[in-house]
């Protein structure tokens, strides 16, 4: 079964924002995928469409926001048609998410263990003693002594409610688990620990990872595969190292610019001049022409289409084509 | 040879906390027995993880919380612990803050939060000269062209456009000394280093020099004269930047260099990370602050607080285990 389903296949999909002006086209026709025990990493500036993108697999979209087209096929399932009711089924059972500051959502009121396994029992009927049970298993996997079940998070450092986020996350078993930033609030010590957790869970428990982030450096540690999206696209995709080695597209290469290199020269990063555009009324063309500092005539007119240069590396931009 | 700028000597801030109704009293040890000159034009960064003291130290620097024992000197001078006397001195010493969505008054126009400064000191008599600073300070914080920012508010900047605003700030008196704390670690990359430029651009030009407070290793070693790693409280290791990213000698300053995340590289083989959390500032700790942590403490490390002592010429550590020069 495992061998012909993909874990998670998204086509065309679209998630737009009902705005005053019109809608707000935050993910635009973008295509990715995941195999069980595969890291993928999403990457970009903010108001790119990450976040949005995560959303819209767990269908747990604001109000405003809905999903305008395209599929995603989670374990052979498209979520993307599935009603509320439905999808609730799936939700923290088969994916699951966890958020930037993740470790501020929780109740401030009740004990770190009923608050685990209030999730264990809802989704699986279990009674409270064996959910108790699962929900001290977990906190171990996290690498949380056990007798910080009847704890309240406050008594938690931040690193360790993270973990604890974790743990929720993983409660009812979930093959897929969306981080978006799951470390950008933590200190650099903490954010180790914790990819080295989301690592080692995702070796033992063939689980899929979808890590979403700003930060490139951690990228290549943690990801087999990148993504990089801009203004509601993936610009180019590809393995960490068609990624950091042969960049195509000059947004992926500015942004990797971005990063100091130590031990290379010290010379401050160029940065990118300007934003990302406004997503109600999107550029013609290439949408990160007016930024990009090798726009040509055509750029500025057609819009690229993903192009693959080879078997495991995808670009959408026009010069990419010229040169490969 | 002249003064340090700054010159800051045993500094402490103590801060006396209560648990509970009937818990005994506490002291939570912020910064506990720091120093450090920064000479003119010099940019030293703090390097800490959150709960170290790094931004304590900065503010303390500054007299925006009080220090409990230690001193600091600018210009040569005791900085001193009048209110009313330190106005010269905040004329001279600004700071800047993480967070520019919550550093800027969000019902005042552009223009009254960078004048601020000018107002409060009586710098300017009438409205038009008041405009003329502004613009000046706007253009050299990068906001093109000023008069288009002067009437807006913060929200209708974005997050870099925010910060620049802040810089403005803070620079428009022609300050000599900049706490920085975190200034670009809520923005996207892309704009970071924008807002890093502007700074050195300022250093050179105006001679400004920064306490440059970040979490961020690589970071501090792009634009910083010399580092100092602090944990709980104290300063571990300092020196110039490049001495303490190649050959750093104190554990602590070689758990994080070895950590951090270079792009686009895969890790050969496991982390060496760190077990646990950084320990509440609020317990005593006689020994070494990091022996709880060390992966190489022995009996001493646990008995006796480590001075920091110099290995070599500008380069001091503290640790049991590093020779003295």
């Amino acid at each position: 079964m495992e061998a012909q389903t993909k874990l998670l296949d998204v086509k065309g999909l679209r998630a737009y924002f009902r705005m005053g002006k019109g809608a707000l086209r935050a993910v635009d026709g973008v295509d990715f995928g995941l195999d069980y025990g595969e890291a993928l990493g999403i990457v970009g500036e903010s108001g790119c469409g990450k976040t949005t993108s995560a959303l819209s697999i767990c269908r747990m979209l604001p109000r405003e926001g809905y999903i305008a087209g395209g599929e995603i096929f989670v374990e052979g399932i498209d979520y993307a048609r599935l009603s509320d009711d439905e999808i609730r089924a799936h939700r923290w059972k088969d994916v699951s998410i966890i958020f930037q500051g993740a470790m501020n959502a929780m109740n401030p009121v009740k004990r770190v263990g009923f608050q685990i396994a209030e999730a264990i029992e809802l989704h699986e009927g279990a009674d409270r003693k064996a959910a108790m049970n699962r929900a001290g298993d977990l906190l171990e996997l996290v690498e949380i002594p056990r007798d910080r079940l009847s704890r309240y998070p406050h008594e938690f450092s931040g690193g360790m409610k993270q973990r604890a986020m974790i743990a929720m996350a993983l409660a009812c078993g979930a093959k897929l688990v969306i981080g978006d930033e799951p470390t950008t609030a933590l200190d650099v010590m903490i954010q180790a620990q914790i990819l080295d957790l989301l690592e080692r869970l995702r070796r033992e428990r063939r689980m899929g990872l979808i890590l979403i982030t700003h930060d490139l450096s951690i990228l290549g540690e943690t990801c087999d595969r990148i993504a990089v999206m801009y203004a509601g696209k993936i610009v180019e995709t590809g393995t960490v190292r068609d990624v950091f080695d042969r960049a195509a597209h000059p947004y992926t290469r500015r942004l990797i610019s971005c990063f100091p290199r130590i031990g290379g020269e010290k010379v401050v990063p160029e940065g990118i001049d300007g934003f990302p555009p406004n997503l109600i009324d999107p550029p013609r063309g290439c949408r990160f022409h007016p930024r990009c500092l090798e726009a040509r005539a055509a750029c500025r007119e057609i819009e690229p289409q993903t192009r693959r240069l080879s078997a495991t590396h995808s670009v959408a931009c026009h010069l990419a084509e010229v040169k490969s | 040879m002249s003064a340090p700028l700054v010159s800051v000597k045993d500094l402490k801030v103590h801060f006396e906390v209560r648990g509970g109704l009937f818990s005994p009293q506490k002291t939570v040890r912020a910064v506990d027995g720091v120093s450090f000159d920064i000479g003119r034009g010099e940019i030293l960064s703090l390097v800490g993880e959150s709960g170290s003291g790094k931004t304590t130290t900065g503010k303390a620097i500054l007299r925006l919380v009080g220090a409990t024992a230690g001193e600091v000197r600018f210009e040569g001078e005791p900085v001193s612990r009048k209110n009313s006397e330190l106005h010269e001195f905040r004329k001279k010493a600004q700071m800047i803050y993480q967070d520019p969505y919550q550093s800027l008054n969000p019902r005042e126009y552009v223009v009254d939060i960078v004048a601020e400064p000018l107002d409060v000191n009586g710098l300017v008599d009438t409205a038009a000269q008041r405009e003329e600073r502004v613009k000046q300070a706007l253009a050299a914080a990068g906001l093109q062209p000023p008069e288009d920012f002067l009437y807006r508010y913060p929200y209708e900047l974005s997050g870099g456009q925010r910060q620049r605003a802040a810089l403005a700030s803070s620079l428009i008196l022609d300050p000599a000394f900049v706490v920085a704390d975190e200034p670009v670690s809520m923005l996207d990359a892309s704009i970071r280093t924008g807002i890093v430029k502007l700074m050195l651009k300022q250093r050179d030009e105006r001679g400004i020099a920064y306490l440059f407070i970040t979490h961020d290793l690589s970071l501090a070693w792009l634009i910083s004269d010399r580092i100092a790693i602090m944990y709980l409280g104290r300063i571990m290791e300092t020196g110039n930047a490049d001495v303490i990213i190649r050959r750093g000698l104190h554990p602590y300053t070689r758990a994080l260099v070895g950590i951090m995340p270079v792009p686009g590289v895969e890790r050969a083989g496991k982390r060496n990370l760190l077990a646990g959390d950084i320990p509440s500032a609020a317990s005593f700790i006689p020994g070494c602050k990091f022996a709880s942590r060390c992966p190489t403490a022995q009996e001493i490390c646990r008995a006796e607080c480590p001075e920091l002592v110099e290995a070599e010429p500008g380069h001091s550590v503290a640790c049991h285990f590093v020779k003295g020069a």
